[in-house]
């Protein structure tokens, strides 16, 4: 089977006043319908590797790839209009505080509905119908008064239920999921982490999932990339990270607390320029 | 059960409603309170004898004492604030000794030539200001984000009695495109009877379409003038808000969805920056209502503005305080209404109160 999305050597590089400054340099990897984790620290490129897959890599930045192939589509030569119709129909992405990321002047219906919109042939009474039925999905109880409501009115753990009830809306393809629990309470991180779960499981869809947290992406991924300085620097499967042989990755296992040991002082992580090179 | 809840959510909805309208209005009156006792203090401060403007510099002595009691003024301060209170509330600032009517018919008469042509200003500004402010914002840096920052350059700093001369120039003397100072035609003046005070209102109601169409010629140049002003400025404010808007998190989210780029700039960006623009077209609208001084002289514009100078010149201290009084009451509801429209506008203060 082909694979949903191949990646080579992907490159993006933001001017500065002092030469162009690369932050991913050459990020490799394919993508089945299964679902991949990306850790690395802040900086490290992880979230810019996501954007530039979705085209929104922000400007003045420039995105370059050997290969960027989604479903067969060269996504390096997408129009506007192309991309347009890529996203939000079969790529799309939920972004880390559902603070920011939703629109504060529209309800959330609205906001459903408008993905609807776009992607979908439906009349009004139908989209609702669908946005409805999605934030049951994601299991809201009580649906209407979410609809309803402004992205003030909800918890963090409700906006960005709402969020990816509004990604998912559409059945796409591949979702990317950039730090989607990171803004929010732990005790609520785990239920939106298990619903995210559920609903790419049983749809069947691809899933980036992006995070600093390497127990997490660990316990929730089928196989983890770890990034450095805009790098790869290794590639395991999900359930041989103890089995992890780069150094970096190493180190933050080593980083982890231990609750049957102490572990004081802490280990501070070593970084090796070599790596970056 | 549900409609129950329904039912509740409105009544508290309607109490809420209700506390904040009681709120707001001991704020407006308040407000006007203070308003009052400035400009009070002020007509108590000027160097401006009004038993002087009563009687005549040649007056006798007990002509001058009478007088000056009869004005009140051998009462205590709080005493004659309150009788002047009593008086404003009912509409009574007194008689202007230039036109020796009651100033309240002054400033009705004014007035509305100052409504009229502050309207028209403001709807040029903020018809063109905003879809301006917001293309630039879009295309920042670019050619039409330059010129435009230009044109705002010459709006905030060319002296507009100036502007209004060339304009009137090249214009009215050189072109002939428009009419020259004044509202209306002397010809047409006694054509319409004065209804609602508004030139293009009245002349429309009327039927006297010729009359209209003069008027609009008058009305154009000075409107357009004002227009300009508040545009570069009302322009300047969108293109910023928009450029924060732009750079919010929804916007990429927009993106993700694949909204289209006009959506996402006029509906997602635009509905959202539309919150404090609302302030910035009031206070505009203010600032020209308070009567274009300048414009109003040299367009010969019997408003508000006119008459306050002439008032000023003549030392005619009930018509300055009266107009003074309308100005800040045209102010204070002008804030009001903002800050309604921005309760509507923002679904985060509306759901607060």
């Amino acid at each position: 089977m082909a694979p949903l999305l191949t990646v080579e050597d992907l490159r993006v590089t933001f001017p500065t006043r002092r030469g162009p400054s690369e932050v991913v340099r050459g990020v490799s990897f394919t993508l089945g319908r299964e679902r991949l984790g990306i850790v690395g620290e802040s900086g490290s490129g992880k979230s810019q590797t996501g954007r530039a897959i979705l085209g929104l890599t922000p400007p003045p930045g420039v995105m370059t790839a050997k290969r960027l192939e989604f479903d067969g589509i060269d996504l390096r030569r997408a129009t506007p209009a192309q991309w347009r119709s890529l996203r939000g129909a079969r790529l799309s992405m939920v972004m880390q505080d559902p603070k920011f990321s939703l629109n504060p002047t529209m309800t959330i219906g609205r906001q459903l509905t408008e993905m609807l919109r776009f992607h979908a042939r439906m009349s009004a009474a139908e989209k609702q119908r669908a946005a409805l039925a999605m934030l049951e999905a994601v299991q809201i109880r009580d649906p209407d008064r979410v609809f309803r409501a402004y992205p003030h009115e909800l918890s963090g753990g409700m906006g960005q239920r709402a969020m990816i009830a509004m990604m998912l809306v559409t059945e796409p393809d591949l979702l990317i999921a950039d730090e989607p629990t990171s803004a929010l309470d732990v005790t609520v991180q785990v239920e939106v982490l298990r619903i995210l779960d559920r609903l790419v499981r049983d749809r069947g869809m691809g899933l980036i999932f992006i995070s600093h947290d390497l127990r997490l992406v660990g316990s929730f991924c089928d196989r983890v990339l770890v990034m450095y300085a805009g790098r790869v620097v290794e590639e395991l499967k999900a359930g041989d990270l103890d089995k992890a042989t780069h150094p970096y990755t190493r180190g933050l296992m080593n980083c982890l607390p231990q609750i049957d040991r102490d572990i004081r002082p802490l280990p501070v992580l070593k970084r090796d320029e070599a790596w970056a090179r | 059960m549900a409609t129950q809840a329904n039912d509740e959510g409105r009544d508290s909805a309607l109490l809420s409603f209700a506390g904040r309208a009681g709120g707001v209005a001991v704020t407006v009156l308040l407000t006007f309170l203070g308003l009052l006792l400035a400009t009070f203090l002020i007509g108590r401060v000027v160097p401006i004898d009004p038993v002087l403007a009563v009687v005549g510099d040649r007056a006798t002595q007990s002509t001058y004492d009478q007088a000056y009691k009869a004005l009140g003024l051998d009462k205590p301060l709080a005493e004659q604030f309150w009788i002047y209170l009593q008086k404003v509330v009912t509409g009574d600032f007194g008689t202007s000794f230039m036109t020796k009517r009651p100033i309240l018919e002054d400033i009705a008469r004014t007035f509305p030539a100052t409504l009229e042509l502050a309207t028209a200003g403001i709807l040029i500004g903020t018809i063109l200001g905003i879809p301006v402010g917001v293309w630039a914002a879009v295309r920042q840096g670019k050619l039409f984000d330059q010129v435009v920052r230009v044109l705002g350059l010459v709006g905030y700093s060319a002296p507009i009695f100036w502007l209004a001369l060339v304009g009137l120039l090249v214009f009215y003397a050189r072109l002939g495109w428009v009419a020259g100072p004044g509202r209306i035609d002397i010809s047409y003046e006694y054509v319409i009877t004065r209804q609602t005070g508004l030139m293009l209102l009245d002349t429309a109601m009327q039927g006297e379409w010729e009359a209209f169409r003069n008027a609009l010629s008058h009305l154009i140049l000075p409107a357009s003038l004002l227009g300009y002003f508040s545009l570069a400025y009302i322009s300047r404010m969108t293109r910023s808000f928009m450029l924060n808007e732009l750079g919010q998190e929804y916007i990429i989210t927009a993106r993700v969805k694949g909204v289209p780029e006009w959506r996402i700039i006029w509906v997602h960006a635009l509905r959202n920056a539309a919150v404090p623009l609302v302030t910035v077209v009031a206070l505009s609208y203010a600032t020209l209502l308070e009567g274009s001084v300048l414009t109003e002289t040299v367009f010969a514009w019997p408003g508000l503005g006119l008459y306050l100078t002439n008032s000023l010149q003549s030392a005619d201290m009930n018509a300055v305080l009266g107009s003074t009084i309308v100005i800040g009451a045209v102010f204070i509801g002008l804030n009001l209404l903002s800050d309604l429209l921005y309760g509507l506008l923002d679904p985060r203060i509306r759901r607060r109160a």
